[in-house]
C-alpha cells in the first residue's frame, strides 16, 4: 500500500494531522501528526501536503539498523533506536517527529489521514510502479 | 479534570505585564460551557460598569469551547468579547481559522487581556512561554502584510491574528484578521485591541487536549465527518460556499440594494458564487477540521489594482455588490481585500460607504465635504471612501469611522431614516421589508443588526425551518410565499429558537454551518460533547445554557447603555415608512404598529417586560439567580 496526494484538493483543514496523532499516539494534538501541510499564503495561495512515501532514507542513515521494512512499511524499533535523530534530519519530506522520550516517530501507513480527509486530497492504494502522484 | 478543555485561563495585564495562569473552574464549564458563554459571564462579572470601550479597563477576551480543537467537523472557531465601541453594549465576534485550537494546544481555553501596553506590542504565546514584543516595525502595516511578516519572523507554525491601521486608529468597526482571510468582523473588536496597543497575537501550541474517552471520541468524530459528507449539501453547497445563496436572496427580494433603498438587483449573475469559481478562485480554504470549506481564496484584478484575497463571502457580496452596487465579482473582491488590509469589517465598511453616497445623492453632504464625487456602482468611489473612513482621513473620514449611527446623528437632515443599523451596528445582507421574522431577528440580536444570532429569512419565505441547501435548491415559488403568512407570535418563536440554536455553536466552539447550510443534526454535537468531556448533556441542555447566555448579554447591554430598552430595538425608519419601491417585494414595509406587535410577542415569549428587560422571574428561571442577584 502507499499514500498518494492530490494537492489541489487540499483545503488546509488539518484533520489529517489530528487523526494521525490520535491514531498513533492517542493524543489530541496536531503537533504529533506525521505529515505536514504547507500553507502557501498570501501567494501563490495554495496548499502542499507532505507525506511519507516510505522512501527508506531514514533507514538508510540509521547507524544501528533500527528502522526495518515490514510489509512495505519502514518501522522504527524503539528498543534498538539510540535516539541519534539522524533519520529525522535525513527525512526528505520533513515528516518525522521526536517524541518526548527522545525516540523518533514516523508514518506507519495506518491510513487514518486518508480516511479522515473530507476532500480526498490524501488517498491510500496498492503500490504502483509510478509511486506518489505529483 | 475538565476533559475536553485545556484547563487554564490566561490573564494578562498589558500595562504591568503581569501574567496569571488560573485553573479553569469546573463550575464555570458546567454552567456556561465555553466560548460565548465564558465571554458573557466574564464581562458581566469583571467589566467595571460604565467603562469607556477604549478605556484600558475594558476587557479583551479570547475564548474557545470544549469542542474547539477536537477531531470533529469544523472545530476551529474562536470567540472574542469586550464592551463594544460600536454600540456601547455587549460585544462578541467570532472567527474561523486555526487560532482557537492552537490556543488550546498551548494550554489555554481563554485569554483575558486587561490594561494597555506601554508601547505598540505583539503578544507571543508559545506553550507556557508568554512574551510581549515590540511592534515598532509592524505598527501602521496592513493586517495581511503584518501576518505575512510575522509568519516569516516567528515561523509558519504560529497562528496569528492581527489588526490593521483601522484598528490602530480605533475605527469603531475595525476587525481582527487571521489566516489571510478569516475575520472576527463585528462590533469593533479590532479597535479595542488597538486601544490596548496590541498589533498582533501569535500562538503556537504543541500540547494535547485531554479527552474523557479518546478511542470513542475518535470513532464518533470520524463518524461525524462521514455523516456530513453524506448530506446532499456536501457536494451541492460547498463549491460556492456562502456566496451560493446570492441568487436566491435576490430572487426573494431581500438583497440590499443601494443602501437598502430597494431589495433586488439585475447584476446578481455577475457577483454570485459561480462567478467566484469562474473568475477568482485559486483554492478552497478550510478552517480547522472543516469538511465543507466556505473559504474561497483567489486573486482579483480590477482597473484599480490586483490582489490576493479570501472571499468574498455572501455578506460582502450583498453589501458591496448590492448596497454599494459594485457590478462585478472582481470589484467586490477588491473592496473585500482593501477592507481586510485596512482591518475593517466589510459589512460595516460597505454600509458606511453606501450611506455616504446616499447622503451625497440627496444633497446632505457636498463634494467639498467628501472631497470626491461618489457614486453607487463606482469602485473608485468605494475605494476612496474606505480609505477615508479606515484611516480617519479628513474631518468627514473621522466621523464616518464612528459608523452610520454617529454619522447620521451629526449630519442630521433626516439621514437617520436611512442609517441602516440597530443599536449602532450596521445591518448585514438581508433586506426585510417583506420578512417580519428576519426583521425581528435583526431588531433583537444582542450585538446589534447581525444575522448570525438568528437567520430566519427562509422561515419567512417558506413558513418553516429549513437548511440553506434545501432552501436554495428548491427554488422560489410565489404560491408558497403567499401561503407563508406568519403571525407575530410565530415570528417570535422562530427567532427565539434560532437565537438559542445558532449561538449554541459559539458556546461549544464549533462552526454552525454544517447544521445551518447542510442539515447535519444537532444531536451529533451533544454526543460528541459527552464522549469528549465525560459529562452527559443533551442538545436541549446546551440550548438551556444558550438561553441563559442570551439573557445575560441583554442584561450586560441594559447595564452599559443609558436608557436601554425597547427604543433601541427598532430598525431605521426606512423599513417602516418607505414601501420597497421596486422588485419582488414592491410596496412592502413593516409599519411601526407591526414592529411593536413583533416586539410585544417576542418580549412576552422571552419573559421580558414591556421595555424588553428580563424580569427577575426570568432571570431566576434561566439559572442566573445567584449571579445577577449578587450584582443588583
Amino acid at each position: 500500500m502507499e499514500l498518494f496526494v492530490d494537492h489541489s484538493k487540499c483545503s488546509g483543514c488539518g484533520a489529517c494531522k489530528l487523526a494521525c496523532s490520535i491514531a498513533n499516539f492517542k493524543q489530541v494534538t496536531p503537533s504529533k501528526g506525521l505529515l505536514r501541510i504547507e500553507a502557501r499564503f498570501p501567494s501563490p495561495g495554495d496548499f502542499r501536503v507532505h507525506l511519507c512515501d516510505q522512501c527508506g532514507e531514514c533507514a538508510a542513515v540509521c547507524p544501528v539498523e533500527a528502522i526495518t521494512l515490514q510489509n512495505g512499511v519502514w518501522l522504527i524499533d524503539e528498543d534498538e533506536c539510540i535516539a541519534c535523530h539522524e533519520c529525522v534530519e535525513a527525512c526528505p519530506k520533513d515528516v518525522m517527529i521526536i517524541q518526548p522520550n527522545n525516540i523518533p516517530a514516523k508514518c506507519t501507513l495506518c491510513g487514518e489521514c486518508a480516511e479522515i480527509c473530507p476532500r480526498q486530497a490524501i488517498g491510500i492504494r496498492q503500490k504502483t510502479a509510478a509511486g506518489e502522484d505529483k | 479534570m475538565n476533559y475536553g478543555y485545556a484547563g487554564t485561563i490566561l490573564r494578562i495585564d498589558l500595562g504591568s505585564e503581569q501574567i496569571i495562569k488560573e485553573p479553569l473552574a469546573e463550575k464555570m464549564c458546567e454552567e456556561f460551557i465555553g466560548g460565548r458563554g465564558f465571554v458573557a459571564k466574564t464581562l458581566y462579572e469583571e467589566l467595571l460598569p460604565d467603562t469607556d470601550p477604549f478605556d484600558e479597563k475594558n476587557l479583551f477576551i479570547i475564548a474557545t469551547g470544549p469542542l474547539s480543537g477536537h477531531l470533529l467537523p469544523a472545530s476551529g472557531k474562536t470567540h472574542f468579547g469586550c464592551k463594544s465601541p460600536a454600540t456601547g453594549g455587549y460585544a462578541d465576534s467570532n472567527m474561523g481559522g486555526h487560532f482557537g485550537p492552537a490556543l488550546k494546544y498551548a494550554g489555554y481555553d481563554m485569554a483575558i487581556l486587561t490594561g494597555r501596553a506601554k508601547k505598540p506590542s505583539i503578544l507571543v504565546i508559545e506553550d507556557e512561554k508568554i512574551e510581549l514584543r515590540k511592534a515598532d516595525q509592524y505598527w501602521g502595516k496592513g493586517s495581511l502584510i503584518c501576518e505575512e511578516l510575522l509568519k516569516k519572523e516567528l515561523g509558519q507554525d504560529f497562528q496569528i491574528l492581527t489588526i490593521g491601521p483601522s484598528g490602530e486608529k480605533q475605527v469603531k468597526f475595525a476587525c481582527i484578521s487571521h489566516d489571510f482571510g478569516r475575520q472576527a468582523g463585528r462590533t469593533g473588536i479590532g479597535a479595542v485591541l488597538g486601544s490596548k496597543n496590541i498589533k498582533a497575537i501569535a500562538v503556537k501550541g504543541t500540547g494535547a487536549i485531554p479527552v474523557f474517552d479518546v478511542e470513542k471520541a475518535f470513532e464518533k468524530g470520524k463518524q461525524a465527518f462521514k455523516k456530513v459528507s453524506e448530506k446532499p449539501g456536501f457536494k451541492g453547497w460547498t463549491p460556492e460556499g456562502t456566496a451560493g445563496i446570492t441568487d436566491w436572496v435576490n430572487e426573494v427580494g431581500a438583497f440590499p440594494t443601494k443602501n437598502f433603498q430597494t431589495s433586488h438587483i439585475d447584476h446578481n449573475k455577475n457577483i454570485n458564487g459561480k462567478k467566484i469559481i469562474e473568475r477568482i478562485k485559486i483554492t478552497d480554504k478550510g478552517c480547522y477540521c472543516c469538511p465543507t470549506p466556505c473559504g474561497k481564496y483567489g486573486h482579483t484584478k480590477t482597473k484599480l489594482g490586483s490582489a490576493y484575497v479570501e472571499g468574498p463571502e455572501y455578506e460582502t457580496i450583498a453589501l458591496f455588490g448590492g448596497s454599494c452596487f459594485l457590478q462585478t465579482i472582481e470589484e467586490v473582491a477588491y473592496a473585500n481585500y482593501l477592507c481586510d488590509e485596512l482591518g475593517i469589517d466589510t459589512i460595516s465598511g460597505a454600509s458606511v460607504a453606501a450611506f455616504t453616497i446616499e447622503c451625497y445623492e440627496k444633497g446632505l453632504l457636498t463634494k467639498e465635504e467628501i472631497g470626491h464625487d461618489v457614486r453607487f456602482g463606482d469602485l473608485e468611489s468605494i475605494v476612496y471612501l474606505l480609505n477615508l473612513m479606515g484611516l480617519r482621513k479628513t474631518r468627514l473620514g473621522d466621523l464616518l469611522a464612528n459608523g452610520v449611527k454617529a454619522a447620521s446623528e451629526s449630519i442630521g437632515q433626516g439621514s437617520e431614516k436611512f442609517a441602516i443599523h440597530v443599536k449602532g451596528l450596521e445591518w448585514t445582507g438581508y433586506e426585510c421589508r417583506n420578512a417580519p421574522s428576519m426583521m425581528l431577528a435583526y431588531m433583537t440580536a444582542d450585538i446589534g443588526a447581525h444575522h448570525n444570532r438568528a437567520w430566519v429569512l427562509g422561515h419567512d419565505v417558506v413558513g418553516a425551518a429549513t437548511n440553506v441547501h434545501d432552501l436554495i435548491t428548491a427554488g422560489t415559488d410565489s404560491d408558497t410565499r403567499a401561503k407563508a403568512e406568519i403571525s407575530a407570535e410565530t415570528s417570535a418563536e422562530f427567532v427565539i429558537d434560532s437565537q438559542h440554536t445558532r449561538p449554541a455553536f459559539d458556546i461549544i466552539g464549533t462552526c454552525r454551518l454544517q447544521l445551518m447550510e447542510l442539515g447535519f443534526e444537532v444531536e451529533n454535537y451533544a454526543e460528541l460533547y459527552s464522549v469528549i468531556t465525560g459529562k452527559e448533556k443533551t442538545w436541549e441542555d446546551i440550548l438551556k445554557v444558550s438561553e441563559k447566555v442570551w439573557t445575560l448579554t441583554r442584561l450586560i447591554s441594559a447595564r452599559e447603555i443609558p436608557n436601554f430598552g425597547r427604543r433601541l430595538d427598532y430598525p431605521p425608519a426606512r423599513f417602516s415608512e418607505e414601501p420597497t419601491p421596486t422588485g419582488p417585494n414592491k410596496g412592502y414595509c413593516i409599519p411601526m404598529k407591526d414592529l411593536d406587535s413583533l416586539l410585544d410577542a417576542y418580549y412576552e415569549k422571552r419573559g421580558w417586560d414591556k421595555n424588553g428587560i428580563p424580569t427577575q422571574e426570568t432571570i431566576d428561571r434561566v439559572g442566573l439567580k445567584d449571579m445577577v442577584k449578587e450584582k443588583t
